[in-house]
């Protein structure tokens, strides 16, 4: 029998979210290149809809897990109804949407289920031990480097993939009419414990500055230097009518407000123009800006991975970079 | 209150980084190390909590002999003393190898709460505290930008950071495992006073046998991971890159921006 290939759909207000259908997407593949069929996992409580819609999807079953203790998310509940399953079943690869909710649960699980585990992935080739030895990429170092990874000795590997990886309009759809069969997913879910005690959730900052609707976004990294040193920041975005943006760190010293960070945990943006300067390009950035059209990077650093997403790029310092650029804007505009 | 912080070194990825001759990692000769980002949360974390308490800090970290100066910063800081997982056969484990070692570790003392970072600024796995947690039997919190000790410290309140600007509040029990978010303090520096301190504080070196564990269940040996070789990305693959002064750059670029993008 084929090595099964399992992928596990994190929901999102009860949607298939979009990194999960990319998850989805990778997992069809690799279970394409192990000679199978993909199978998906969902867990949740009143998921039935979200299943019928992941059936729709070219997979071999769609196994579900519906209880009162996983209608919140906890690891304990998580765990406790994937890893019985995961032993019982014994696939070669899960498959998770590297998420926060993920990175929180997932290298417990492995430990629980004695698996290997192989976060962030951006993708795989066979390597050449030949049958189902594969090589993985992974970004290391903050997105400067990639490693090739692979995976040694016996048993499960619990893989997660990078959000962008696996374009989700890659998911290959069943035959019409058609559509993978349902079932429950084969455990015993009554001893299911949280294992910490949901108090409730919160927003972050109040989003007081809606930056999805900018036209323009000037964003600024750790490589400004300062609160003090955002003169020019500003000044280039009057000059442009922009808005200004973030990346962390900029934020967690308190040079800016929270509401103007843009990343994965804070607002996604897709400008028609965005200009990154001083911001190396970390991951978490990247997902919340790859959606503008026309990327300008500004950075000291020529090996900043900001650089491989950018259209147009500058080695630089920005102080000197960016009152150039205010000027000559405004000699544009005349 | 007894608290364990684990860090690691890392190396300063500001630095002019190399591939090693053997391409699988970086050459590490002249390569500045530092203690990685979030991890220095964590201490600051767990010295706060220790100052409010009463209690200390122990801090325990897995890496070659370099990691000694990593440790004495943390004794400076404040740190009551370390714990070195020093022995050669620690070396090249994965997340779970590593998260292994350092349960053990923590198992010889009595600690009422273990603080680590939320992922490694190199490998960037994110998963040894969570594995830790798991071999220990306690709770865990990933990314964790607030924590508040309940009357009695017999539980924290704990705010985990989740995507698009929400945040979980949950109540976990003690002792626990908590992975620290950069951001979430603002760490002290080093006074002079604590740098002489440090001088005299206990830096403990642990091998395998010490901890009740194999060289076979730790490191390389027991890694399910093997990296096969590094390489930069192609810089600038899909950029166009302006050369030239700031002046002759910023023109060529809103030129390109108005005629070529249209955007401006």
């Amino acid at each position: 029998m084929a090595s099964r290939v399992w992928v596990v759909v994190q929901l999102r207000d009860g949607q298939v979210s979009r990194i999960s259908r990319e998850a989805i997407a990778a997992a069809q593949r690799l279970a394409g290149t192990l000679g199978g069929k993909a199978e998906a996992v969902v867990l949740g409580g009143g998921v039935t809809e979200a299943a019928a819609d992941i059936a729709r999807a070219d997979l071999a079953a769609v196994h579900v897990a519906e209880h009162e203790a996983l209608r919140a998310y906890t690891p304990g509940g998580w765990i406790g109804a994937l890893g019985p399953a995961i032993r019982e079943a014994q696939p070669a690869y899960v498959v998770f949407p590297h998420t926060y909710q993920s990175v929180d649960f997932v290298p417990r699980l492995a430990q629980t289920v004695n698996a290997g585990l192989l976060p962030e992935v951006t993708g795989f080739a066979p390597g050449e031990g030949g049958g189902g030895d594969l090589l993985w990429t992974r970004p290391i170092l903050g997105g400067k480097m990639q490693a090739k990874v692979r995976v040694k000795g016996e048993g499960t590997v619990l893989v997660s993939v990078q959000s962008g990886a696996f374009p989700a309009d890659g998911v290959a759809m069943g035959a019409a009419g058609g559509g993978a069969p349902v079932q429950p997913l084969a455990v015993d879910l009554s001893g299911l414990q949280p294992d910490r005690e949901i108090l409730g959730y919160e927003e972050v900052g109040g989003d007081q500055v809606d930056l999805t609707k900018a036209d323009i976004i000037v964003a600024v990294g750790r490589g400004v230097g300062g609160a003090d040193k955002l003169g020019p920041v500003e000044d280039l975005a009057k000059a442009l009518g922009a808005e200004i943006g973030a990346s962390r760190p900029v934020i967690d010293n308190g040079w800016l407000p929270r509401d103007r960070q843009i990343g994965s945990s804070g607002q996604t943006v897709a400008p028609k123009l965005y200009i990154a300067a001083g911001i190396s390009g970390a991951i978490q950035h990247l997902v919340g800006m790859k959606g503008s059209s026309v990327v300008v990077a500004i950075n000291k650093d020529p090996g900043a991975p900001i650089f491989t997403v950018a259209d147009y790029g500058i080695v630089g310092d920005l102080h000197e970079v960016l009152p150039a650029l205010a000027e000559a804007v405004r000699a544009a505009k005349g | 209150m007894k608290i364990a912080v684990c860090i690691k070194q890392v190396p300063n990825t500001e630095a002019r980084l190399r591939v090693s001759r053997d391409g699988r990692w970086l050459e590490e000769e002249d390569l500045p190390f530092v203690i990685n980002e979030s991890d220095e949360y964590a201490l600051e974390e767990g010295l706060q909590l220790a100052e409010k308490t009463g209690g200390e800090v122990v801090v325990l970290s897995l890496g070659p002999e370099r990691v000694k100066e990593a440790l004495r910063k943390t004794l400076a800081l404040g740190a009551a003393r370390a714990v070195h997982l020093a022995d050669p056969a620690f070396l090249g484990g994965d997340a779970l190898a590593t998260g292994r070692a350092l349960a053990a570790a923590v198992r010889r003392d009595s600690f009422d709460l273990v603080l680590t970072g939320s992922q490694s600024d190199d490998l960037g796995y994110g998963a040894t505290g969570s594995v830790l947690a798991g071999w220990l039997g306690w709770p865990h919190v990933w990314l964790v930008m607030g924590v508040e000790l309940e009357a009695g410290n017999k539980a924290v309140k704990v705010t985990r950071e989740m995507e698009s600007g929400v945040n979980e509040i949950s109540r976990v029990p003690l002792p626990a495992v908590l992975e620290i978010q950069a951001g979430i303090n603002h760490p002290r520096y080093a006074s002079l006073k604590g740098i002489m301190a440090a001088k005299k504080k206990e830096i403990a070196s642990l091998s395998p046998a010490d901890l009740g564990l194999d060289a076979g269940q730790v490191g390389a040996a027991a890694a399910r991971l093997e990296i096969v070789s590094v390489a930069f990305p192609q810089t600038g693959s899909g950029a166009q890159m302006i050369s030239g002064d700031p002046k002759q750059a910023a023109a060529t670029l809103v030129e390109k921006l108005q005629k070529e993008a249209r955007v401006l």
